[in-house]
């Protein structure tokens, strides 16, 4: 098949993957079944979508035009394609966990959670293809709508009171600054399509395109860029396949992919530079970085620092984004897929404890690591990647971003690295630390051993990916470096 | 212009003026239809009076009579007149039912009662 | 046939209302007037695609010519608008027959369509006709078939805001008569086209000036605008749900395009905007009555209610959008005066169909219905959604168009009072979508409501989607209404 029919495919097959499975409802193993081919399916289109990106076919949709000149568009470059990997790919992984995290804590509602995270990959493929804000637009806002359901799935006063705070911040920025900001493009660009170089040079003035950059900083709030980041701590009170796939990959890296979007193809990085007061989204997200790991720190429920520390790798990503040099933007696009890997293993491993031991609390995992060495050993995979350790995949993100920052003398990023990663030892280490080597001094709930059989396959598989990332990158290193136009 | 040759439209203003007064300051149901009228014939005075024609006669043909007045505006206010009936009747219709159903045609009652007026 | 299809539109509900009052139980005046209103639509859809093919279609009553006999003008604008209200009684009066016989009673239905077929031949009157005293004895038939259906609501408060409206309504619509007779007495005509001619070289005068304030004010309170909207709270939460939802989407609407019509056709850009301060008068009222309504209506517990404020806030941004005088501001609101139309239709007919099941349109009936009745809840979801202005629906693409023109303008604090006005819809709108969702049911044994009621709500609910998605026909229509409302003068 073209690759332009595999494009489309990637978005139908979710959506009617997400009516099969609402169907077999009934029969749980014909539904996981529905939901794993659903996966696997569209992985393989998207590998379909990067050979024909890479063989130079001409790859580009435009379904109904929706007003004026805004037609409904998809195509696909670097970045999209990167996204849209991690995102099916991981898709696969996390419906392995999910199977066994939901049977093993036997949650209700299970048929619309499948349904519901289908809907939310359909909503990540849209951004990841778009070729135009608009369409961008419309997929965002389906992502948000549609992983409700799912960060309020427990039903009770907790998940009531963190769906309002996803929801509300969520959707007042987006209404209130992106949609705006994105109106103001259109008005000045008479255009929203993606063009390498950005569309936006010569149609502003210098003080209104700093005003636009910051609206779309702050209106893009799945990136979490403080002080819109409140949702994603929130949202913790999802089930955890919700929480690893989707605020570890699918969303907030909707909304970083969002930015880079932005400031690569509708700014530009060369007008972006010009713009005065740019450097402060770099402070901004700087500034982010820090004070997350700040708060990180003092964070012992596993999932809440694992949120902050989300917050904090996201705005590595929009810093080194901002920071305009070409080896940044490189860490940033494969900090993407980095980050991705290791904190999707670290939410896994989360959710293992949880399932096996009841335990949410990183005080309570004193000698856990003899109890469950496959979950404990990914998890310190995970932490050592998020440090940014060899042979870990966060190595090589942070060695671009580091070798960006020099690349312009910015040293402000340089502060902000060495000063986030020291925080980040600070608080996965002691945690892996006495995993292993403290004896346990808090009596299990119930002599636990290893969790479920799915949940620890897929935990070592995104483990595995985490160190493999170290070594086998030259294939995404390739196709990232073709969004600053080759090595500089 | 001076006083005296607009005196039609003095009394027009009156009336007007009597009429929303009434609306606004009865609390009786009935009254502020009534100022409604009072209000509406005013209107109706205003029309007429735009179509007088000095030494002209009314506007129904007539043996001897050269100048008419305009008959266009007295045909509208034969329409707002009607329509003017019929809203007194739904008015008061309302009325009757609203003084079954609560006991009252008084505002300030009928506003304690259920706070919806 | 076709060259009469201006008074085809109003002749079948005219003679359809009498003939209603006569027939014997709910069932028979109901199919009449449901099978004069698809007529209607017919008629209205067909007058659509001829002026889209040539223009402005000039139908003179009875072959008396203009400006001594009345003519009917249709130009995009009030085709647009025909087509919406037709097309609403096309699909609110199979959803009435249910609805209605159970909140009026069986013997009182004859009176009712009769009332409800006088409404629609007074709003289409309203639209169709060329002639300024014409509008006002169309808007009065349709404002006194307007308190007469009010007043049948089951709750006695019904009574006492209808009594409300009419005391309002008749004031606004005098102050129109007013405002006309004024207008009479310089130019010597009412024809609208004919004082579209003559009004530019008297336009100085006081007289011409106070007949603009008269109308403008008497419209106003017909349409609902802050601070003369009081009236319309009340009326929508007591009256019938079938009146409510046919009401809310088409009432204030068509007193829209004649504020429009007289603003633009009849005065004329110029005057209205530049001797006159229209915008400065317009916008401010606009924006507090878009932002206090959004901000009164989150704290209601009774959704219709809620409903209702909302409307008052809709309204504010229809006329925020034409107070711009600019094309792009023109456009989006007649934009969003199809769109408001769609979204708020289906919006009350699911408040009726919850008030059928429920027995009553508090939240406390709206706890739980996601798992009680979903089609219904789903149906308000989606209602909301579009009125929170999520892409994808209805109510984003007026929003856009809206913004896009403030922009165009300059207008930075107007783009900010309108998100703000979509924040507001998000936290009201979102209360209910958290109670259906999470709330206990009231009464678990419920069951779903009847298809006759949904079908009809989800009819509207898909317009909502598919005119948010396939956004030619809205658009285009309305650009060209915009175009030529701007260009003023008239074609003879």
């Amino acid at each position: 098949m073209t690759a332009n029919t595999a494009l489309l495919l990637t978005l139908v097959v979710p959506l009617l993957g997400a009516v099969l499975i609402a169907l077999a409802g009934r029969w749980p193993n014909l539904r996981e079944t529905v939901t794993m081919v659903t996966a696997l399916t569209l992985f393989g289109l998207v590998i379909r979508v990067l050979m024909g990106l890479n063989a130079g076919e001409e790859i580009g949709v435009e379904l109904v035009t929706l007003f004026s000149g805004v037609p409904i568009a998809f195509n696909t470059e670097p970045l999209s394609i990167l996204f849209a990997m991690i995102a099916s790919g991981l898709w696969i992984v996390t419906s392995i966990y999910a199977i066994g995290y939901m049977r093993g804590t036997n949650e209700k509602q299970q048929t619309r959670f499948y349904v519901c995270f289908a809907i939310a990959l359909f909503g990540a493929m849209g951004v990841a293809f778009s070729a135009n804000l608009l369409t961008l637009f419309i997929f965002y806002e389906v992502l948000t709508i549609s992983t409700y359901p799912l960060v309020t799935h427990k039903g009770d006063d907790k998940a009531k009171a963190g769906g309002r705070t996803y929801l509300g911040i969520l959707m007042t920025t987006s209404i209130v600054f992106l949609l705006p900001a994105i109106i103001w493009t259109y008005a000045a660009a008479g255009t929203l399509d993606f063009v390498p170089g950005g569309i936006l040079e010569g149609h502003l003035a210098a003080g209104s395109a700093t005003l636009l950059l910051m609206l779309f900083l702050f209106g893009v709030a799945k990136a979490a860029v403080m002080p819109v980041h409140r949702w994603l701590p929130a949202a913790m009170v999802a089930p955890t396949p919700v929480s690893a796939l989707l605020h570890a990959v699918a969303v907030v890296k909707a909304g970083v992919f969002t930015l880079i979007k932005v400031v690569i193809y509708i700014f530009g990085t060369d007008y972006l530079a010009e713009v005065p007061y740019e450097q402060f989204a770099v402070y901004i997200a700087g500034f982010t970085v820090v004070a997350a790991s700040c708060i990180a720190l003092r964070q012992t429920n596993i999932k809440r620092l694992l949120a902050y520390s989300t917050i904090g790798q996201l705005s590595y990503i929009i810093m080194a984004t901002m920071a305009l040099a070409p080896f940044s933007e490189i860490g940033a696009a494969i900090h993407i897929a980095a980050h991705a890997f290791g904190k999707i293993t670290l939410f896994f491993t989360a959710g293992a404890i949880y399932v096996a031991s009841k335990k949410t609390e990183i005080t309570q995992l004193n000698g856990i690591g003899w109890r469950m060495p496959y979950t404990m050993t990914a998890f310190a995979i995970g932490a050592l990647s998020m440090i940014g350790v060899p042979p870990t995949a966060g190595f090589v993100s942070k060695w671009f971003i580091i070798a960006g920052a020099f690349q312009l003398d910015n040293y402000f990023v340089l502060v902000v690295l060495i000063l986030s990663t020291a925080l980040n030892a600070a608080y996965f280490l002691p945690i892996i630390f006495n995993a292993f080597f403290k004896p346990e001094d808090v009596t299990p709930v119930k002599d636990h051993a290893e969790a479920p059989t799915n949940m620890v396959i897929a935990l070592s598989v995104t483990a595995t990916l985490t160190l493999l990332f170290f070594f086998f990158n030259g294939p995404v290193l390739d196709l990232e470096t073709q969004i600053v136009g080759g090595m500089p | 212009m001076s006083g005296l040759g607009v005196w039609n439209y003095v009394i027009i203003i009156f009336l007007m003026m009597i009429g929303l007064y009434m609306v606004m300051s009865s609390s009786n149901l009935v009254k502020k239809l009534i100022g409604l009228n009072v209000f509406q014939t005013s209107v109706f005075f205003l029309y007429i009076s735009f179509g007088y024609i000095e030494g002209a006669t009314g506007p129904v043909m007539q043996e001897g009579a050269s100048l008419y007045s305009n008959p266009l505006p007295h045909v509208l206010i034969l329409t707002a007149i009607v329509v003017g009936v019929a809203t007194t009747a739904v008015g008061l219709a309302l009325s009757v039912r609203i003084k079954e159903s609560f006991g009252t045609i008084e505002e300030d009652e009928l506003h304690t009662m259920d706070s919806s007026l | 046939m076709l060259a009469h299809l201006p008074v085809l539109v109003i002749l079948a509900p005219l003679l359809g209302a009498p003939v209603a009052s006569l027939l014997r139980g709910p069932n028979w005046p109901w199919l009449l007037a449901t099978l004069l209103s698809w007529f209607a639509l017919l008629c209205s859809v067909l007058l659509l695609i001829q002026v889209n093919a040539q223009g402005t279609f000039i139908y003179t009553m009875g072959g008396w010519e203009a400006p001594w006999g009345i003519e009917y003008r249709i130009d995009f604008a009030n085709a647009l608008l025909l087509v919406l209200i037709t097309g609403l009684a096309s699909v609110v009066l199979p959803y009435a027959r249910l609805s209605v016989e159970h909140e009026i009673g069986a013997d009182r239905c004859p009176l009712f369509y009769t009332a409800l077929l006088l409404l629609i031949l007074g709003l289409c009157g309203i639209t169709v006709t060329g002639d300024a005293f014409n509008v006002f004895v169309f808007l009065e038939v349709s404002s006194l078939a307007t308190y007469t259906l009010i007043a049948m609501g089951k709750d006695r408060r019904a009574l006492t805001a209808s009594f409300s409206y009419l005391i309002m309504g008749t004031i606004g619509a005098t102050f129109y008569l007013i405002g006309v007779g004024f207008l009479y007495v310089m130019t010597g005509t009412l024809n609208m086209a004919d004082l579209a001619e003559r009004l530019p070289a008297i336009s100085d005068s006081s007289t011409v000036r106070t007949a603009f304030a008269f109308i403008v004010t008497g419209i106003c309170l017909k349409l609902a605008l802050f601070p003369l909207h009081l009236w319309l709270p009340n009326a929508y939460t007591y009256s019938p749900s079938a009146v409510t939802a046919f009401l809310g989407a088409t009432a204030t609407k068509v007193a829209v395009y004649v504020l429009i019509r007289f603003v633009f056709t009849i005065f004329g850009v110029e005057f209205s905007f530049g001797a006159e301060p229209l915008a400065e008068v317009l916008v401010p009222l606009a924006i507090i009555g878009l932002l206090s309504a959004s901000t009164v209506s989150i704290m209601q517990p009774n959704i219709k209610r809620m409903l209702a404020y909302s409307s008052v806030a809709q309204i504010g941004y229809i006329v925020l959008g034409l107070a711009m005088g600019t094309a792009m501001g023109l456009t989006a609101s007649l934009l969003h005066v199809f769109n408001h139309g769609l979204m708020k239709g289906a919006l009350f007919m699911v408040m009726g169909a919850v008030a059928y099941r429920m027995g009553g349109t508090s939240i406390d009936d709206m706890r739980g219905l996601a798992k009680t009745m979903p089609l219904t809840f789903w149906a308000f979801v989606l209602g909301g959604l579009s009125l929170i202005g999520v892409p994808l629906t209805v109510g984003f693409v007026s929003k856009w168009h809206l913004i896009l023109a403030a922009l165009e303008l300059g207008w930075w604090p107007v783009v900010v009072a309108i998100l703000a006005g979509s924040m507001l819809a998000v936290v009201y709108v979102g209360r209910v979508v958290e109670a259906g969702f999470f709330g206990e049911p009231k009464d678990a044994t419920k069951r779903e409501a009847p298809w006759g009621l949904l079908v009809p709500l989800w009819v509207l609910v898909i317009a909502n989607i598919w005119f948010g998605i396939d956004t030619r026909l809205t658009v285009d229509i309305a650009e060209a209404a915009a175009a030529q409302l701007m260009a003023g003068g008239v074609v003879r």
